[in-house]
C-alpha cells in the first residue's frame, strides 16, 4: 500500500470545557486512508461520523492524537496554513448541498479557484463549465442555485469540491436528501470521478444499499471505530 | 476583481432592501454635514466680509502717551503718588514715510494706505453735525475698503477741495453730489474752517458709519487737523485673514508702535465664530457616529444572517483575514455609495437654501454659499475610514465564527 493519505492516530474530540462538563466524543480513533480509495463511514445517529468528518476536514482541530494529512502533521500548523491545506487537499459536499444562494453554478464551482488564487482566468471559466457538463448541468450553467432541483444542487456542488482536483473529498450524507433515482446518479457520479481522476472519496450515509457500493466500509459506533472492511462486491459496480 | 471584492458586492447585491437602507442613512447623513458645513462657513464668510469690507485687517497707531509718577517706589518703600492717565492728543506715527515702502515690500501684506483722521463739525445752514474726518490716498484706500464699489452717487476721487460723504450724513444734511458743505476742527484754541465740494457719496453698510464718515484727500486733512506731514495710523490688508493677529504682533515688535489687527478689535465676533465652529465640528461628530453606528448594526445582523455562507467560504479555503476583508469592504463600499449620494443630496440642499431663504429685500443671503471641493473630499474620506471602522466589529464576529459550527446551522 502507498503512502497514506489521511493518517489518523488516537484521535481525541472533546466538546466542552476541561472541567467536569467535558464530552469526550471521539476516543482514540486509528484510521489511515490511502490514495484514490472510495470508503463509507456508517453508523449510527450520534456516533461521531460528522465530528471525525469535520477533524479530517480540518473543519475542527482534534482534542488529543495526531492527523497526518498528505504527509503533513496537521496540530503543527498556522491556522493560515491550515486553511490552505484545506483549499488544496480537500473538497467537501455537504448533505444541504450549501451553494452559496448569491452565486450561479458556475460562480459556485469557480470559487475554491478563486479563494486560492484571488482572481478568476478565462481559462478556470472554461473549466468549470466543463466540469459542470461533466455532471449533466451543461444547460444550468448561470443558474442560481435556488432554479436548481435538488439532484441538480448536488451535482453543482460535487462539482464544486472537485473544481481544484483535490486528492480527497469529504461527503456528509450526500445523498440525504434527495429521492432514490438522483442518490443513485449522485453516487454514479462520485464513483466515476474516483475511477478517472484517483480522487479518494469518504463517504458518511445512512443508506446501507449505497455503502454497499463503495470499497470500503468503515462503522463508528459510540466514537469508537467498530468495524473495517473492504468490501470487494462493490468492484464494477457504479 | 479579487475575490473578497467580488463576494462583499454579490452580498451587498443579494440584500438589496438592507444595502439601500445603510447607504441612506449614510448619504442623510454625509448631507446634514455637508449642508451645515456649507451654510455655517458661507454666514461665517459673509459676516466677516461685512465686518471688513469697512476696517482694515490691521492698523498701526502712535504709542499712547503714558503719564508716569515722577518718583518709582524703590526697595522696601512705598509710594502713593496719585497719577492722573494723560488726555491723548492727535499725534502722527514717527517716522511713517521710511515705514510706509518696507509695509509695501512686506510679504503677507496685500495694500498699505497711511491716513489721518481725526474729529470736525460739518456745518451747512442751521445744521451741524459731528464728523470724522478721513485723509487718505484714494488708490491706495480703495485697496483696504472698496469705497468705489459702494458709492451710491458721483465719485470716489479726492481733488484738494473734494469730500466723499456717508449716505445718511448727505441725507440729513440735505446734500447731493456737487453740493458745498464746510467743516470746522474741533481743535478748541485754532478752529479751521474750509469747505468742501460733495464728490461722492458713500453707503458702508452701517448706518453709524454712514451718519460721520468724510473722506478728504490725504494732504487736505494733514492741513485740516494741524498734522502737516504726518499720518496718524497706518490701515494695512492682508492675504490670510486669520493670520492678521500673528502679523500685527511680528509687526508691534519691530515697530514698537501700537498695532491692532481685526482679531483684536472684535473678539467678540471672533468668539462667536469660534464657537459656531465648536458647536459645527459637534454636530458633524455626533452626525458621523450615528451613521457608523447604523453602518455596523445592519452589519452585524448581515454577518448573523451569512454564518453559513461564512462557514462555507471557510470550508472551501477562504482564511480568516479573508472574510474579515469581505465585510470591511462592504462597510467602505456602502459608506462610499452612501458619501456619494450625500454629496449630491447636500449640494442640492444648499442650491435650494441659497434659491428660497433670502434678505428682506429679496437679495441672496449670502454672496456665494456654496460646498467647496475638500469639504466633498473630506466627507468622502471620512465616510470610507467611518465606515471601515464600524465594519471592523462585525468583520471580526465574523472571521470568528467556527465553520464547522457555522455549516451545522
Amino acid at each position: 500500500m502507498s503512502a497514506p493519505l489521511v493518517q489518523l492516530t488516537d484521535i481525541r474530540k472533546s466538546y466542552g470545557s476541561a472541567t467536569d462538563l467535558e464530552v469526550e466524543v471521539l476516543h482514540g480513533i486509528d484510521l489511515a486512508l490511502a490514495p484514490g480509495e472510495f470508503t463509507a463511514l456508517i453508523g449510527p445517529s450520534g456516533s461521531g461520523k460528522s465530528t471525525l468528518l469535520n477533524l479530517i476536514g480540518l473543519l475542527e482541530p482534534p482534542s488529543g492524537g495526531s492527523y497526518v494529512l498528505a504527509g503533513r502533521e496537521t496540530a503543527k500548523l498556522s491556522e493560515n496554513d491550515v486553511t490552505a491545506l484545506r483549499a488544496t487537499q480537500i473538497g467537501f459536499v455537504f448533505q444541504f448541498h450549501h451553494l452559496l444562494p448569491a452565486f450561479t453554478a458556475t460562480e459556485n464551482v469557480l470559487m475554491p479557484g478563486l479563494i486560492a488564487r484571488g482572481r478568476v482566468t478565462a481559462e478556470r471559466r472554461e473549466a468549470a463549465r466543463e466540469l459542470l457538463a461533466d455532471v449533466g448541468l451543461a444547460d444550468r450553467l448561470d443558474y442560481l442555485p435556488r432554479k436548481l432541483s435538488g439532484g441538480q444542487q448536488q451535482r453543482v456542488a460535487i462539482a464544486r469540491a472537485l473544481s481544484l482536483a483535490p486528492p480527497l473529498v469529504l461527503a456528509d450524507e450526500p445523498t440525504g436528501n434527495l429521492d432514490t433515482h438522483s442518490a443513485d446518479e449522485i453516487f454514479a457520479l462520485m464513483r466515476r470521478f474516483n475511477a478517472r481522476s484517483g480522487t479518494a472519496f469518504l463517504i458518511v450515509t445512512h443508506d446501507p444499499r449505497l455503502a454497499r457500493r463503495c470499497d470500503r466500509i468503515v462503522e463508528l459506533v459510540d466514537g469508537g471505530i467498530a468495524g473495517d472492511r473492504p468490501n470487494l462486491a462493490s468492484k464494477g459496480d457504479g | 476583481m479579487p475575490f473578497e471584492w467580488i463576494v462583499a458586492l454579490r452580498f451587498l447585491r443579494e440584500g438589496r432592501l438592507q444595502t439601500a437602507l445603510i447607504v441612506g442613512g449614510a448619504g442623510a447623513g454625509v448631507a446634514v454635514v455637508l449642508f451645515i458645513t456649507a451654510l455655517v462657513s458661507g454666514l461665517q464668510a459673509n459676516t466677516i466680509k461685512r465686518v471688513l469690507g469697512t476696517q482694515a485687517h490691521i492698523v498701526i497707531r502712535p504709542l499712547e502717551e503714558v503719564a508716569r509718577p515722577q518718583r518709582e517706589a524703590g526697595a522696601g518703600e512705598v509710594v502713593m503718588p496719585r497719577v492722573e492717565a494723560r488726555a491723548q492728543r492727535l499725534r502722527s506715527i514717527d517716522q511713517w514715510q521710511a515705514l510706509e515702502p518696507v509695509l509695501d515690500a512686506m510679504p503677507g501684506i496685500t495694500a498699505v494706505s497711511p491716513m489721518v483722521s481725526g474729529p470736525a463739525f460739518a456745518l451747512r445752514g442751521d445744521a451741524s453735525k459731528s464728523i470724522a474726518i478721513f485723509g487718505v490716498d484714494p488708490a491706495r484706500y480703495d485697496r483696504i475698503v472698496a469705497v468705489g464699489e459702494k458709492l451710491v452717487g458721483g465719485a470716489f476721487r479726492l481733488g484738494p477741495d473734494d469730500a466723499v460723504i456717508g449716505k445718511e450724513l448727505a441725507k440729513d444734511l440735505g446734500l447731493a453730489v456737487g453740493d458745498r458743505f464746510r467743516t470746522l476742527t474741533a481743535e478748541t484754541d485754532s478752529p479751521v474752517t474750509q469747505t468742501f465740494v460733495v464728490s461722492g457719496i458713500v453707503d458702508l453698510g452701517v448706518r453709524d458709519l454712514n451718519r460721520r464718515t468724510v473722506y478728504v484727500a490725504f494732504r487736505t486733512a494733514q492741513t485740516l487737523l494741524s498734522l502737516p506731514g504726518g499720518a496718524s495710523q497706518i490701515d494695512l490688508k492682508v492675504d490670510d485673514l486669520f493670520g492678521a493677529e500673528t502679523i500685527a504682533r511680528g509687526l508691534e515688535a519691530r515697530t514698537g508702535l501700537t498695532v491692532e489687527s481685526w482679531m483684536r478689535t472684535n473678539e467678540q465676533l471672533l468668539a462667536a465664530i469660534n464657537a459656531q465652529n465648536v458647536s459645527t465640528g459637534t454636530i458633524r461628530t455626533f452626525v458621523a457616529l450615528i451613521v457608523a453606528v447604523g453602518i455596523a448594526s445592519v452589519l452585524v445582523v448581515w454577518v448573523v444572517q451569512k454564518r453559513r455562507e461564512i462557514g462555507i467560504l471557510r470550508a472551501m479555503g477562504a482564511s480568516r483575514g479573508s472574510v474579515q476583508r469581505v465585510f470591511l469592504l462592504q462597510g467602505a463600499m456602502v459608506a462610499v455609495a452612501g458619501s456619494v449620494l450625500g454629496s449630491a443630496l447636500g449640494s442640492g440642499m444648499t442650491a435650494a437654501f441659497t434659491r428660497i431663504v433670502r434678505n428682506a429685500d429679496g437679495t441672496p443671503l449670502f454672496d456665494a454659499i456654496a460646498v467647496p471641493g475638500w469639504l466633498y473630499a473630506s466627507a468622502v474620506g471620512g465616510a470610507i475610514v467611518g465606515g471601515i471602522v464600524a465594519a471592523m466589529l462585525p468583520a471580526r464576529a465574523a472571521a470568528k465564527l467556527d465553520p464547522a459550527q457555522a455549516i451545522r446551522m
